[in-house]
This record gives structure tokens, C-alpha cells and sequence, in this order.
């Protein structure tokens, strides 16, 4: 079975989703991501969903169960380079993503994170 | 029954002759008209005897919805679009197949002239068919000439709005004229499509040129802001009028969310400091 | 004239949208209506393996006065929907993700139409116009 690849960006993971997904591969997906953040205190995640043509439920589902899992374990979720087709499709869709902020693409979506991850050590202090 | 056959005996018989005479009121019809010359004309009055002459013999003239005046039909519809390109007019393109009858009843009359109730019936026969083929024919002109406003309004659609940089990070996409259904969802996938590709995060729409504003434009407008948001990024609208607020507060559009201003320079100022800049007058003072 | 192909597996769900992807853009459709289409199906396919048992796509170009259009039709021998108007209700597609995603894969195409009887199956056609 095929695996989706998790890269390590400093404090952050990059997940490039390149292929089809099912149901098993998603679920595949949750498990090395939760156990990643988890074994490198990772604060951020990174959907890359670039070459993604085709964006429907059960992705938005995922990109939700993702988003809810990684802030549990303390990380932020950014969703980096919908495509128009697709970003028009969710919206007539009516898919919110809510929750998860999206950026145009890895450059801007650590960008965000790191800004978030500084506003948060503020706050610690 | 041998009435029917009359006409088809006659294209047969009287070909040439019909085609030298039929040829020559098409030819004084366009005299200086250098959009088609004799040779083109002659050409296809031929083609279409032949066709006519083939149509006839085997299906009869009263009805033309058969197989065998299709290729008839298909042929006066390739005349006629190719008339409408060139930018004739429908009377110039129906004129193409009315011409045609002075000939061929005068050979019907020479035909007939011993049996007035045969001419009569053979004369409202093809009367009827050449009516028919004319209406056809005016019909496909119709066709292809909103084929060719259609386009033209595409190509007048992309220059009247081009999605400009107005500074690192900011496009404008300044929107003149009313906004229908089609035009609003292609002007919003360009849009998109500028914002990857320069990676702008800000984008002001200024509507000061849009007159009105209905429903499904307001929707299609919120669509747009809604997709630019999914992608990561977002927009103003400036140039709001007041005929269009109120509009769009009697339409009960929800403009919750999506920030407005009432000039694009407003607008723009505002861009810019949502994307960290700071504008400041050079000191004039300083020598 | 109509073809067609199985949706059992999710491997299915991946060649039908392949599948939808090809037609439509032989028909003429530009970048996002196609992948509107290709969306909606996906959408109907799932449904047809989460809950009908799995079914089956069928597709058929259209034409009417001149336009060209795309006909789909999905189809399973499943339990059925026991109330469609609920399925049919929005506010059923949301992040979490309850639900047929039906309303939304209405709002994709042109023509949505949907039987279902409880016991039987669901057949939903969907036609998109150029």
C-alpha cells in the first residue's frame, strides 16, 4: 500500500499529497502524522494539496479529522495550494474547511505558522 | 404519380441553361462585391443543382425532411455560414436560394404550358420547396452570426477586464459595464488563476463601473470572495455605490465578513497595510 | 448511446473520476466545470460504496438545440434513503462531515435527479450542459 510521505521542515511537517486517496490510506495518513508530531514536538503541519485536481467530502473530511487531531497534540494545520478549480468547487460545494487556515502555498503557510507559534510563546510569557 | 416528377425532369433536362442564368442574376446580385467572386458563385450553384438534381429524383420535392435533403440542407447551412462570416446580410444569403425560382419556373411554364392545372400544382410545389430551403437557410445564418457576436463578446470580455499588479502582493481587478451570469465566472477563474500565480494574498475589486447588480450577480460576487479565501488569500471590494448597497441589503445578500471600501485608493491603502507596508511622503523640506 | 462500468471498490472511484475527467473534456468543458463534474461524481460514487453496496456509472453524451451536454447516471441495489428529503436538506455537508454530500453534488451540475426506494436502491442522474 502506498504511503503518503512526511517531510520534517524545522518545527514543522510537510505532507505533500500527491496521490489518490482512500479510505485506507487516509486512515494511514492519520496514524504516521499523529505519531510524528508526537515523537518530534512538532507545532505546525502542512497540507500541501497542490496537484490535488479533484477536492470532494471525504478529502474535506480528512483535512478536518487531520486539523482536529494535530491541535490535540498541541499543533496548528494550514491547508497550501488549492487549486481555482477547486477552491471554486468547495465553495459551490458548500465545504467550509472551517478551522483550518489555508495559504497559497508552503512559503506563506510557514510563514503563518511561524507567526502563530511566536504569538503563542508571547502569550507564555 | 407523374406530376411530382416534373420539377426533377426538369432540373435534369435544363441544367445547363439554368445554371448559366441562375449564375448570372447571382453574379449582377454581387456585382464589386469583392467578398466572392463569379467563380466561387458559379461553383456553388453548380454544387447545389447537383445536389438538388440527386434530392429530387429520388425523394420528390414535397417533402425535404427525408434523408435525402439533408445533404441539400447541409449544404445551403455551410453557404449560409460562411455568408454570415463574411458578414453579408440575411437578405443578401437568402437571395442565394431565391434567385433561383425566376429560372426554374419559367422552365416549368415552358414545360407545362399545355396543361395549366399540372403547371399550377408543379409551380406551388416548388414554391413551397424553394420557401422551405430559404427558410433553412435564413435560419443558419441567424446561427452563425450570434456564433460570431458570441465570440466576439468573449474576446471583448478579456480585454474589458484584466486583472492588473498594483503592487508586490496585490492585484486589482477594476470591473466596468454590468455583470451577467457567464462573464462574472469567467472573469472569476482568471482571477484565481492570477492570484497562484503570482502568489498575491490581496485583491480589491472595484465595481465602481458596474451600473447594477442583481441576485445572482451579488451571489456570484460572494462566490468569488469565498474561492480567494479557500486559496489562502483575500479581498476588498471598493466602489461600492449606493444604488448597489441598497440593492444588495433589499436582496438580503450577507456582506458579513468581507470588507468594503468606498474608492479604490481606500481600498488600496488598506491593501497595503494588510500586507505590511507603510506609505510616507518623502520629506520635501530637506535640501 | 450509454456506456458503463462498475463502482465496487474505491479503485473504481478512482477510474470513474479518471473516466468522468476524459469526457468531459471531450465534450468541451472548461477547467472548472470539469472539475465540477468530476467532484459531484466522486461524491455520488462514494455514496454508492458507503452505502449502497456498491453500484454502477453510467454515461451518455447529451444534446439539446445545439448544446452538448453530459448525462451520468449512478446506480446501486442498496438499502435505499429512508427519508430523501432529509438527505436532501443542506446544512447535512459540513467540515465534520455527516451525511451524503447530495445537496452539494446538486449544486455542481445542471439537472439533479434522485429515486430511491427503501429495500431497492438509489439512482441518482446528473446532466451537465456546455
Amino acid at each position: 500500500m502506498e504511503r503518503i510521505p512526511i517531510l520534517r521542515m524545522g518545527t514543522f511537517l510537510l505532507v505533500t499529497i500527491q496521490i489518490e486517496m482512500d479510505d485506507r490510506i487516509a486512515l494511514r495518513l492519520q496514524e504516521d502524522l499523529t505519531s510524528l508530531i508526537e515523537k518530534t514536538g512538532a507545532r505546525g503541519v502542512l497540507l500541501d494539496l497542490s496537484a490535488l485536481e479533484i477536492v470532494d467530502s471525504f478529502i474535506g473530511r480528512m483535512i478536518g479529522t487531520i486539523s482536529a487531531m494535530s491541535r490535540i497534540l498541541n499543533a496548528k494545520t494550514v491547508v497550501v495550494g488549492l487549486q481555482p478549480a477547486v477552491a471554486i468547487t468547495l465553495v459551490e460545494l458548500g465545504i467550509a474547511l472551517a478551522g483550518v487556515k489555508t495559504a497559497l502555498n508552503v512559503e506563506r503557510g510557514m510563514a503563518i505558522l511561524q507567526a502563530e507559534d511566536e504569538e503563542d510563546s508571547d502569550l507564555k510569557e | 404519380m407523374a406530376a411530382p416528377l416534373r420539377t426533377a425532369a426538369i432540373l435534369k433536362k435544363y441544367r445547363a441553361d439554368l445554371l448559366k442564368e441562375w449564375t448570372r442574376t447571382l453574379v449582377d446580385g454581387v456585382r464589386n462585391d469583392r467578398r466572392i467572386t463569379e467563380e466561387e458563385l458559379s461553383a456553388q450553384a453548380n454544387e447545389f443543382l447537383t445536389l438538388m438534381d440527386a434530392a429530387a429524383a429520388s425523394a420528390g420535392i414535397h417533402e425535404v425532411d427525408g434523408d435525402q435533403w439533408s445533404r441539400v440542407k447541409d449544404f445551403l447551412s455551410g453557404i449560409s455560414r460562411s455568408r454570415a462570416i463574411q458578414g453579408f446580410s440575411s437578405d443578401q444569403t437568402a437571395a442565394f436560394i431565391f434567385s433561383f425560382k425566376k429560372p426554374l419556373f419559367d422552365r416549368l411554364r415552358k414545360e407545362l404550358s399545355k396543361d395549366p392545372q399540372a403547371l399550377a400544382d408543379e409551380l406551388w410545389a416548388a414554391t413551397e420547396l424553394i420557401d422551405k430551403l430559404g427558410l433553412h437557410t435564413v435560419k443558419f445564418f441567424q446561427q452563425a452570426r450570434e456564433e460570431v457576436i458570441t465570440r466576439q463578446q468573449e474576446e471583448l470580455l478579456e480585454l474589458s477586464t484584466p486583472v492588473v499588479k498594483m503592487w508586490d502582493g496585490i492585484l486589482a481587478l477594476p470591473m466596468i459595464g454590468t455583470l451577467d451570469s457567464a462573464r462574472t465566472q469567467v472573469v472569476m477563474e482568471t482571477l484565481l488563476q492570477r492570484i497562484v500565480e503570482t502568489g498575491s494574498e490581496m485583491t480589491v475589486i472595484d465595481i465602481t463601473g458596474v451600473p447594477t447588480v442583481d441576485t445572482l450577480t451579488a451571489q456570484h460576487l460572494m462566490k468569488t470572495v469565498a474561492a480567494i479565501r479557500m486559496m489562502g488569500a483575500d479581498c476588498i471590494i471598493s466602489g461600492i455605490r449606493p444604488q448597489i448597497a441598497q440593492t444588495i441589503v433589499h436582496l438580503g445578500v450577507d456582506l458579513e465578513g468581507i470588507t468594503t471600501r468606498a474608492t479604490l485608493a481606500d481600498a488600496l491603502a488598506l491593501a497595503l497595510k494588510r500586507t505590511g507596508f507603510i506609505v510616507s511622503r518623502i520629506n520635501e523640506n530637506k535640501r | 448511446m450509454s456506456e458503463s462500468m462498475p463502482i465496487v471498490t474505491s479503485q473504481d472511484v478512482v477510474l470513474a473520476r479518471q473516466t468522468v475527467r476524459k469526457l468531459a473534456q471531450e465534450t468541451g468543458f472548461g477547467i472548472v466545470d470539469q472539475t465540477k463534474l468530476v467532484t459531484a461524481i466522486s461524491e455520488l460514487a462514494r455514496n454508492a460504496i458507503s452505502y449502497g453496496g456498491g453500484g454502477e456509472l453510467q454515461w451518455e453524451r447529451v444534446s439539446d438545440n445545439g448544446k452538448k451536454g453530459l448525462r451520468l447516471t449512478v446506480a446501486d441495489r442498496g438499502p435505499g434513503i429512508a427519508d430523501l428529503e432529509l438527505a436532501m436538506k443542506d446544512g447535512w455537508t459540513s467540515g465534520s462531515g455527516l451525511g451524503m454530500g447530495l445537496p452539494g453534488a446538486k449544486r455542481l451540475v445542471n439537472d439533479f435527479h434522485i429515486t430511491t426506494e427503501v429495500g431497492e436502491g438509489t439512482t441518482v442522474v446528473v446532466t451537465k450542459w456546455k
